[in-house]
């Protein structure tokens, strides 16, 4: 599979394992900002890293603070390598713009339908012009 | 419809200091809702100063070396720790100093030291129709809702963005059209006894939360207005089971005189009718505790309890000793008016533990229990209690908590929907 998808945020290119979420995510009290783990015991992907991987989110919901918790995941280098979103979420991807505005290191983050987020497994690149390919592909 | 910044605004966006960066972080945000313009405000009430982990902290402390200052008014919501005193934080260094650090880099920045929930009742009365930038949801459907006041619900960061700027992105519930109603939620099946009791209004605003999304409804059937401090209940909980931003209470809030008006002479895509027993499935969903001998403990005050609630309180203690502690959080607002005349020193002596500044679900105040159980009359805290404090909870009235703390044991008045 390969795509272009428009550019959300800009980042640095990203490569890592696909995990495809399969329901929207509350990042503040869903995810361990230290680690990256799905803390969140009644999300289907509960227990899994995003922290490396090229995330697909079907949306996010709850509290306005996922902001804060993306960009401590950025600060504490366990980031995704790359974020795909069917739309744009300005509440969670302020936490990728002001940590670019710290001068950190930020995953791209990228638009893509969400019928395509199904056509992605295994390890997925993204590069910095927002090219999507299967990594041996 | 691509966004278009003026001079002024292109001229500070690019500059190195913090000013620069905050416009930088409004026009990004701005670009990413798709808005085609800033537009001035009038205040902010910040919900960012809440200690989330380290890399908050650095953003403000960066901020107020770039030299940057609000340039509207800016009230502070809760912080992680409690400045005054009244109740002991268990949160450990090395977070304890960086959310201390946080709260001290917003006071640097001009924000007013507030640290309360529920501004609005402490001085924070934004004119209806102006347009504001306001966190914390039950902030936002209260200056939105009641007040007439016009805000999108902002998140960590973007709402000290557009203090320092004084701008926000023109979108969402800033444009009269967005704000007229498209549902009706009528309540007026129910009865008139249990409208007018506490409970109602905490768990309306839960089923309303559910029932309608993020969609804008009118609530019809409401025949007496039921005061301030039950529609700052309904919207706490409506925003905390649902994305609610604003409500109308036909012939109550102010942009629904009635319910013509407000629908604006458009037919409602839908009308819920609600029953007693959808109510009694509501009641019942804020509990998560299973039937229990005991309790451990009671919480109130989310949205933080106002001088009128420490009242009736008082009220309801009448001088009896309690079994479990009561924690009531409030705001240095009320907390002044308590001291004043040596109500605080009762209440203390009572068992009632007063926290201020914070609450029991940002921050750990509660000892950690295995299978604590935690009785409160706050929907709001009915929804996060379980998630961040481990504790069960038990929905219950005023009346019914207070019941429960002296005796140590949960006691329920029944109240017919």
């Amino acid at each position: 599979m390969s795509a272009t998808a428009e550019i959300l945020v800009p980042g640095k290119a990203g490569e890592g394992e696909a995990l495809v979420l399969t329901a929207p995510i509350s990042f503040w009290g869903g995810v361990d900002p230290k680690t990256g783990r799905i803390a969140d015991v009644r999300h289907p992907q509960h227990g899994e890293v995003i922290a490396g991987r090229v995330l697909f989110l079907p949306g996010t919901i709850g509290s306005s603070s996922a902001s804060a918790v993306l960009m401590e995941l950025v600060h504490n280098g366990r980031a995704p390598a790359a974020l795909v979103l069917h739309e744009p979420d300005a509440i969670l991807l302020l936490g990728l713009i002001v940590a670019r505005e710290m001068g950190w290191e930020t995953p791209i983050a990228v638009r893509l339908g969400r019928d395509a987020f199904d056509t992605y497994s295994g390890r997925v690149r993204i590069a910095e012009d927002g090219a999507l390919n299967v990594s041996g592909e | 419809m691509s966004l278009s910044l003026n001079p002024e605004e292109q001229a500070i966006a690019a500059r190195q200091d913090g000013a620069g960066m905050a416009m930088r972080i409004v026009a990004e945000s701005a670009r990413l809702l798709g808005a085609p313009r800033l537009i001035p405000i009038a205040s902010t009430h910040i919900d960012g100063a809440l200690y989330h982990g380290d890399s908050g902290t650095l953003f403000a402390e960066k901020l107020v070396e770039g030299g940057a200052k609000v340039v509207v008014r800016s009230t502070l919501n809760v912080g992680a720790l409690d400045l005054m005193g009244c109740s002991r934080i268990r949160l450990e260094e090395p977070q304890r100093g960086m959310a201390r650090r946080m709260m001290e880099a917003y006071r640097k920045l001009g924000c007013e030291q507030s640290w309360t929930c529920a501004p609005y009742q402490a001085g924070h009365r934004p004119a209806l129709g102006s347009d504001v930038a306001w966190g914390e949801s039950n902030a936002v459907v209260f200056c939105n809702s009641v007040l007439g006041a016009r805000t999108n619900r902002y998140g960590d960061f973007l709402d000290i963005a557009c203090a320092i700027t004084g701008r926000a992105p023109d979108y969402g519930l800033h444009r009269p059209d967005n704000r007229r109603a498209r549902l009706v939620f009528d309540v007026s099946h129910l009865s008139p006894s249990f409208l007018g009791s506490e409970i109602a209004w905490p768990i309306l605003g839960s089923l309303y939360g559910r029932e309608v999304g993020n969609a804008i409804s009118v609530v019809t059937g409401v025949t007496a207005h039921p005061g301030e401090d039950a529609l700052k209940a309904f919207g706490a909980a409506a925003a905390s089971s649902g994305a609610v931003g604003l409500f109308h209470i036909a012939g109550v809030t102010p942009e629904a005189p009635d319910v013509k008006a407000i629908l604006a002479g458009a037919e409602p895509e839908a009308v819920i009718r609600v029953t007693p027993d959808m109510v009694a499935k509501a009641r019942a969903g804020l509990s998560t505790a299973a039937a229990t001998e005991s309790i451990d403990a009671v919480a109130i005050g989310s949205p933080h309890l106002s001088s009128a609630e420490f009242d009736s309180l008082e009220r309801l203690i009448a001088g009896r000793r309690l079994a479990v502690p009561i924690y009531a959080c409030t705001g240095r607002h009320a907390l002044a008016l308590l001291e004043r005349d040596g109500r605080r020193k009762r209440l203390e002596a009572s068992g009632v533990v007063i926290v201020v500044d914070t609450c029991v679900v940002v921050t750990p105040i509660m000892p950690e229990l295995g299978n604590g159980v935690l009785m409160t009359n706050s929907g709001k805290f009915a929804h996060y209690a379980p998630g961040n404090t481990g504790y069960a909870v038990l929905y219950a009235s005023l009346a019914d908590c207070v019941e429960s703390a002296v005796l140590g044991k949960p006691v329920f008045t029944d109240i017919a929907a």
